[in-house]
């Protein structure tokens, strides 16, 4: 935290001053380490293994939170008779479907009940009637003695009791004291009187099981009572300035603004199928239908009316999966023909970027936007597959297009950071040159679409000609007005355009338009709240009136359960939101995230429907049933609870289970992406991890043009432990190649006992540091640790494992005639250890296009 | 006041009217010392504005004089940074002002083995065309089984993390309408 | 006026930087180009005529105090900075009177008055003054005088995430520094002292009105134990040189009359 967000980190530092224990785990020993109490060195890869024995200490110790885990949590419900464990069947759960390599989520189901997930895979419910689901969330069974084996709280139990500190030692290679040490100050610093909170970045979420790392840290928090507290919670450290917001508003094939689902191609067909599909019939997402809606009268105006549809059938149709690495995929196929890259640069931040410049070179067209050329916009001219000679330029027939774009106090705006709080920046001065907004850019490429369809009578073309584009214009550039973007964004009555103030003011009767209803509010009486900037010294420590955070400006999420059930807070030193019994109503110090007047004692009656099922006890609202979940009956494709899987490419054999990786993993089996050996291949031994710097920024587009920073990290370095050099006659600041079967990289050798060698099974294993900022364009250079990464994902979010691979070190440069799998001769694809990876049923997973092996439905196969 | 002035003037006598023996001090102070100040002291205009690296969302202040950045620096009133940045958020002024920025379009044609520049109306219109041209030819209306698909595969996106939100919004509002779902950003990465 | 400086206290540095870049943002300072160095993550390395700031890493094979690692280590950091002297070699070095006293007790190099003469960088007894290659002036922190003149903190101490770069009036900087360090001590850190704040402890520079909470001997972090500016000697300088001039003249004198009687 202290390397990559070092003005966060002062938050840290606050509460070190004032006492708090901080715990830094990494595989490294970095700048966070340096100021932490402890720091725990991780096998990367590991940390399901770390996280479970947590879990295990706490249940076995009795150091959980009883009233917080009866009362907020589904510790009681009672799964399915059919829920086997992995406890049971070696490493897999039950409703492994050998046919179509996936899990049938069917077993994991409370008993006699279907819920709908809060968030995950909806469509993991298909073809069963949609009506009663959640309906009958009242005749869920409980237990709320926690004795029934058969309960959440039992399963979690048993399936987490053989993490041990043992474990954690073999599998981690962290010593057992560390580990207890670790685990006793989290539960020491848990409970009434104080709390805990974890902070995670990419390190979780870069594995081919990072969803169910997060999952783990909330099991953990949930029966330690830190959720929905002050000074609780899970934060994640996102690492760019609105990749927040660009998941809320989302440039992510999956969604529509405000977490709706995009529809889905065979079940999504109309939107009455596709309301009742994804709304709840309890909880918050019971109210599904006035957001889209909302969204659908935004988007197409008067063209939306209530005989159409609101216009649902002008929306594509997602079937399966079409996320980055399978697009791109796709591709290198020839599939796509036209690419937009927008401030990202793939060919040196996404993982196998020979891959990526390979899915390059088959484009028709390519457009970038950004400062200056990227080595995405130069992957044609300088890349180094065209500088070794493997690739000409005049056989790539991708026309390019580079736009130079304004920058950020060009154009007015708003960031939503990574606590979901939106902030507002004002223009400060025109772009300079050509430079315009990417608002510009999109506001009049909709323009000129328009005017090319003015003429079609085609109904594909009517979304586009029916679009609600009139936005007010400024300037010589006739650059749109962002204001009256954000205001579409808010949301407004229909005819008469005032600024919604809530969600809560939405309607499913086309009287309201809204553009993504969690940021409904953030111009609420025509203010723009978001450009809020009352300093902090003028205003309570939670500081309500800076910027402004979705939903409904609340500042911690769930905080409902800052309080008691009976609705006091649980201690006074961690006072947040309570009930005010004479004002009959939720009060504190932030917006209660709660339905304010419901009392503690609300019980919802025989027959309730909607937000009307959630008790005066449910602070975990958007879930069906108003509890956060120990245990996931829905909504993850790899399992309900965590597992510890080893990562694709692993330098040790699954210590817990029979089943090495994760079972629903998505890989990629071409010739351009091959893998090593499940683990132990001789030809790459050692672990590698990706990371970044404090000096540099992602893939360095915004920082390697910057002579103030490159001083300060120069070039590309690799770090290794003195015993590693040793071992591979590194030296000091001289040269290494670092290799794996998909390419290979040099940099500076950088020797430092900051890297441990790890004991694991009675053997020494070596780690190696990648920093991934650098490539061949800018004024600091150096070779793409992304050279080496694979296309591998966890299925739950098609994000790829680039935090743990293995990997190849040798003294001295690259031969000037670098290999990459992906140009010239390519590698011969390795599938003959499918055995190691995966148990006898998991073995046969189908193959689809684009050498997809997915976890998860792949319906595009269903051409 | 003829004296104070020559007294000002004369290092020697600056040292004796300013109680300077030793003559390091304010007698030796030279008119460009004397007369220092904070180049943002002279800042037209301070704009509010929030950092662009990372996802913490530090506060940022923009002086700006004659339509030019003087200075950035961090926003004391943030209660997220209380004036703070880190080295790339300290070095935003090198960012947006520097030489680096390209400030025309290029274009490099297929199989070309240059870049061209080229005027940005043109490059729109072009970008235009070539969208109209692979939506058409890959458009899928229907599946095969008879459902709706209304979409084309022919083009993606990738980006929006570094973006505005209203800038993703019109992105994702456009592309969706387009037919487009291949829309992705940093988010899954 | 009262006196201004810096107390950086290295126990809160994360070794981000931010004061290096800051400063040469305020201070329009050039970069020194890119050498990976292979020392820690310093690629700076030193104190320049254009690095008026500095992190020292120092990567050490044993625990602060209350620190748990699987083996004894820990990774020190130090922002680098000119002291400030109380009694400061470069201004009484310099013959031109290009580097003054401001009304904050700074030590200031006026660039309009300096000729390059170099006086002031082997006056300097911490080696933070030097010449520029492309002017050949003499340049070095300026205690942002500039900002200061507005009543504006220095760059580097605004922009440092977790404070360990503390601007203020000197007097109360000490007081803060020995809180600090008494909180340390209470916590069980006696590794932690404070480094150059007073005269009585760093007699060689009067004091320092840029002072340090270090967390091991100054030598580990490029810092001399006990620095003294040259001029501090001139003094004895004389005496010695008085001495001399006199055992000369008496040698001189005996051989003579030696000789006298030889011949």
């Amino acid at each position: 935290m202290a390397e990559c967000h070092p003005v966060g980190f002062q938050w840290v530092m606050e509460a070190k001053r004032r006492g708090a224990t901080i715990i830094h785990v990494d595989p490294r020993f970095t700048r966070t380490s340096a100021v932490a109490d402890i720091h725990v060195p991780i096998r990367a890869g590991s940390d399901i293994a770390f996280l479970g024995a947590i879990v295990n200490h706490i249940i076995q110790n009795d150091r959980w939170f009883r009233e917080y885990v009866v009362n907020y949590t589904n510790a009681a419900a009672i799964v399915s008779d059919d829920f086997l464990d992995t406890e049971d069947l070696d490493g897999l759960f039950s409703g492994w479907d050998e046919e179509s390599g996936q899990y049938d989520p069917a077993s994991w189901q409370y008993k006699g009940v279907e819920v709908t997930p809060a968030a995950g895979h909806r469509e993991m419910f298909s073809g069963e009637p949609r009506s009663e689901r959640g309906a009958m969330i009242s005749a869920e069974e409980y237990d709320e003695t926690l004795t029934n084996p058969k309960c959440v709280f039992q399963i979690v139990k048993r399936h987490f009791s053989r993490y041990t500190p043992e474990v954690v030692e073999e599998a981690c290679g962290i010593p057992r004291e560390l580990f207890s040490k670790v685990a006793e100050a989290l539960c020491a610093n848990s409970g009434r009187e104080r709390t805990s909170a974890f902070c995670y970045a990419v390190g979780w979420t870069q594995h081919t099981v990072g969803v169910q790392y997060i999952r783990t840290a909330a099991i953990i928090q949930l029966l330690l009572g830190n959720i929905g507290r002050p000074g609780g919670g899970i934060m994640a450290l996102r690492g760019h300035a609105s990749i927040q917001g660009s998941t809320d508003i989302p440039t992510l094939y999956n969604m529509l603004p405000g977490y709706l689902p995009m529809p889905k191609a065979s079940y999504d067909t109309d939107l009455k199928k596709y309301i009742e599909y994804n709304e709840s019939a309890s909880g918050w997402w019971s109210e599904f239908p006035k957001y889209i809606v909302s969204l659908l009268k935004a988007w197409y105006g008067d063209a939306a009316t209530a005989d159409n549809d609101w216009g649902y059938h002008y929306l594509p149709h997602i079937s399966g999966d079409h996320s980055h690495m399978v697009t791109v995929s796709a591709m290198a196929d020839g599939v796509v023909k036209g690419y937009f890259v927008i401030g990202e640069n793939p060919a040196v931040g996404s993982m196998n970027t020979a891959l990526q410049r390979k899915g390059m070179r088959q484009l028709e067209w390519l457009v970038v936007r950004d400062f200056a050329p990227t080595e995405t916009a130069e992957f044609w001219r300088t890349a180094p597959e065209v500088k070794r000679g493997d690739v000409k330029p005049e056989e790539i027939g991708t026309e390019v297009f580079f736009f130079p774009c304004a920058a950020h106090t060009e154009k007015d705006g708003s960031f939503t950071n990574t606590q979901r709080l939106l902030q507002w920046h004002h223009k400060a001065v025109e772009p300079p040159g050509d430079c315009r907004s990417d608002l510009h850019f999109t506001f009049h490429l909709g323009r000129k679409l328009k005017a090319l369809y003015q003429d079609s009578k085609a109904a594909k073309d009517r979304p586009i000609l029916d679009l609600a584009w009139q936005y007010r214009t400024i300037g010589p550039h006739e650059e749109p007005d962002a204001e009256e973007v954000l205001a579409e964004i808010n949301g407004y009555t229909l005819p008469d355009r005032k600024p919604l103030a809530a969600y809560t003011e939405l309607e499913k009767d086309g009287s309201t338009a809204c553009g993504c209803w969690i940021y409904s509010g953030c111009r609420k009486d025509g203010i723009n709240q978001t450009a809020r900037r009352k300093p902090e010294s003028e205003q309570s420590w939670v500081a309500p009136e800076w910027g402004w955070a979705w939903p409904a400006n609340r500042r911690l999420l769930y905080n409902r359960a800052s309080a008691d059930p009976d609705g006091k807070p649980w201690s006074e030193r961690k006072r947040y939101i309570w009930w005010d019994e004479g004002e009959r109503k939720w009060t504190g110090f932030d917006t209660p995230d709660f339905i304010a007047t419901r009392p503690p004692d609300y019980r919802p009656g025989e027959g309730a429907k909607g937000i009307d099922t959630l008790s005066g006890i449910d602070p975990f609202i958007m879930q069906a049933e108003g509890k956060a979940w120990l245990y996931d009956p829905s909504g993850l494709l790899d399992g309900p609870l965590p597992t510890h899987y080893e990562p694709q490419e692993s330098v040790l054999q699954n210590p817990l289970y029979g089943q090495q990786c994760n079972p629903a993993r998505m890989e990629w089996v071409r010739r351009d992406n091959p893998y090593h050996k499940a683990w132990g291949d001789p030809r790459y031994p050692f672990i590698a991890t990706t990371y970044r710097l404090t000096e540099h920024h992602t893939a360095g587009g915004m920082s390697r043009w910057l002579p103030w920073l490159n001083e300060l990290q120069p070039e590309m370095f690799v770090e290794v432990s003195p015993e590693l050099a040793g071992l591979r006659g590194l030296i000091n600041g001289g040269w290494a190649t670092v290799s794996t079967i998909r390419g290979e990289i040099e940099a500076r050798v950088l020797v430092t006992e900051r890297m441990r060698p790890l004991v694991m099974q009675g053997r020494i294993m070596h780690q190696v540091g990648l920093p991934y900022h650098w490539s061949w364009v800018g004024r600091s250079t150096g070779d793409a640790a992304n050279e080496l990464t694979a296309f591998i994902a966890d299925p739950n979010v098609s994000i790829e494992e680039s935090k743990a691979f293995s990997v190849q070190i040798v003294a001295g440069r690259r031969p000037e005639e670098r290999r990459a799998a992906a140009a010239g001769p390519l590698a011969e694809t390795e599938l003959g250890d499918a055995g190691q990876r995966d148990l006898p049923p998991v073995q046969h997973k189908p193959v689809g296009r684009h050498g997809l092996r997915a976890g998860k439905t792949e319906l595009t196969e269903e051409a | 006041m003829a004296d104070k002035r020559l007294a000002e003037r004369i290092p020697l006598l600056r040292q004796f009217t300013n109680l300077d023996a030793l003559g390091l001090g304010e007698s030796a102070w030279s008119r460009h010392t004397e007369n220092l100040s904070a180049r943002t002291a002279g800042a037209d205009r301070v704009v509010g504005s929030i950092c662009p690296y990372c996802g913490v969302g530090c506060g940022q202040e923009v002086f700006v004089k004659d339509g030019k950045i003087l200075d950035i620096e961090g926003d004391y009133a943030s209660p997220i940074s209380r004036g703070c940045l880190c080295p790339k958020g300290a070095a935003t002024t090198q960012l947006v002002t520097g030489t680096h920025r390209l400030q025309k379009v290029l274009y490099r044609p297929p199989y070309g083995k240059e870049w061209e520049e080229i005027p940005l109306e043109r490059a729109m219109d072009l970008v235009a065309a070539r969208v109209k041209k692979t939506r058409d030819e890959t458009w899928e209306e229907e599946h095969q089984k008879g459902h709706p698909l209304r979409r084309t595969l022919g083009i993606a996106h990738l980006g929006g993390a570094t973006l505005d939100n209203e800038e993703n919004y019109l992105l994702k509002k456009l592309y969706t309408s387009m037919g487009m779902v291949q829309v992705e950003n940093q988010a899954r990465i | 006026m009262a006196a201004t400086g810096f107390f950086t206290d290295t126990s809160v540095c994360i070794g981000c930087k931010a004061c290096e870049v800051a400063c040469k943002q305020w201070n329009q300072l050039p970069a020194d180009g890119n050498f990976f160095s292979g020392r820690s993550y310093d690629n700076t390395l030193h104190l320049e005529s254009t690095t008026w700031r500095h992190v020292a890493f120092v990567e050490q094979n044993r625990n602060l105090s209350g620190q748990t690692t699987a083996q004894p280590f820990s990774w020190l950091f130090l922002s680098d900075v000119c002291k400030h002297c109380r009694r400061a070699g470069c201004l009484e070095a310099c013959p031109t009177g290009a580097i003054v006293r401001t009304e904050f007790e700074s030590v200031y190099v006026q660039p309009d008055v300096c000729n390059g003469c170099g006086y002031c960088v082997v006056a300097c007894p911490f080696g933070v003054i030097n010449r520029r290659n492309d002017d050949g002036r003499a340049w070095k922190c300026t205690l942002c005088y500039d900002r200061q003149r507005q009543g504006m903190e220095p760059a580097c101490a605004k922009t440092c995430p977790t404070d360990s770069i503390f601007f203020g009036p000197v007097d109360e900087l000490r007081n803060r520094a020995e809180a600090r360090l008494a909180e340390l001590h209470r916590q069980g850190r006696q590794e932690a002292w404070l480094y150059g704040m007073t005269a009585e402890e760093q007699p060689g520079t009067e004091g320092l009105h840029a002072f340090f909470l270090l967390l091991h001997a100054p030598e580990a972090y490029n810092l001399p134990p006990s620095p003294v500016v040259p001029t501090k000697t001139i003094g004895t300088s004389w005496l010695a040189m008085g001495l001399a001039a006199a055992g000369m003249v008496a040698v001189t004198v005996a051989a003579v009359r030696h000789g006298g009687e030889r011949t």
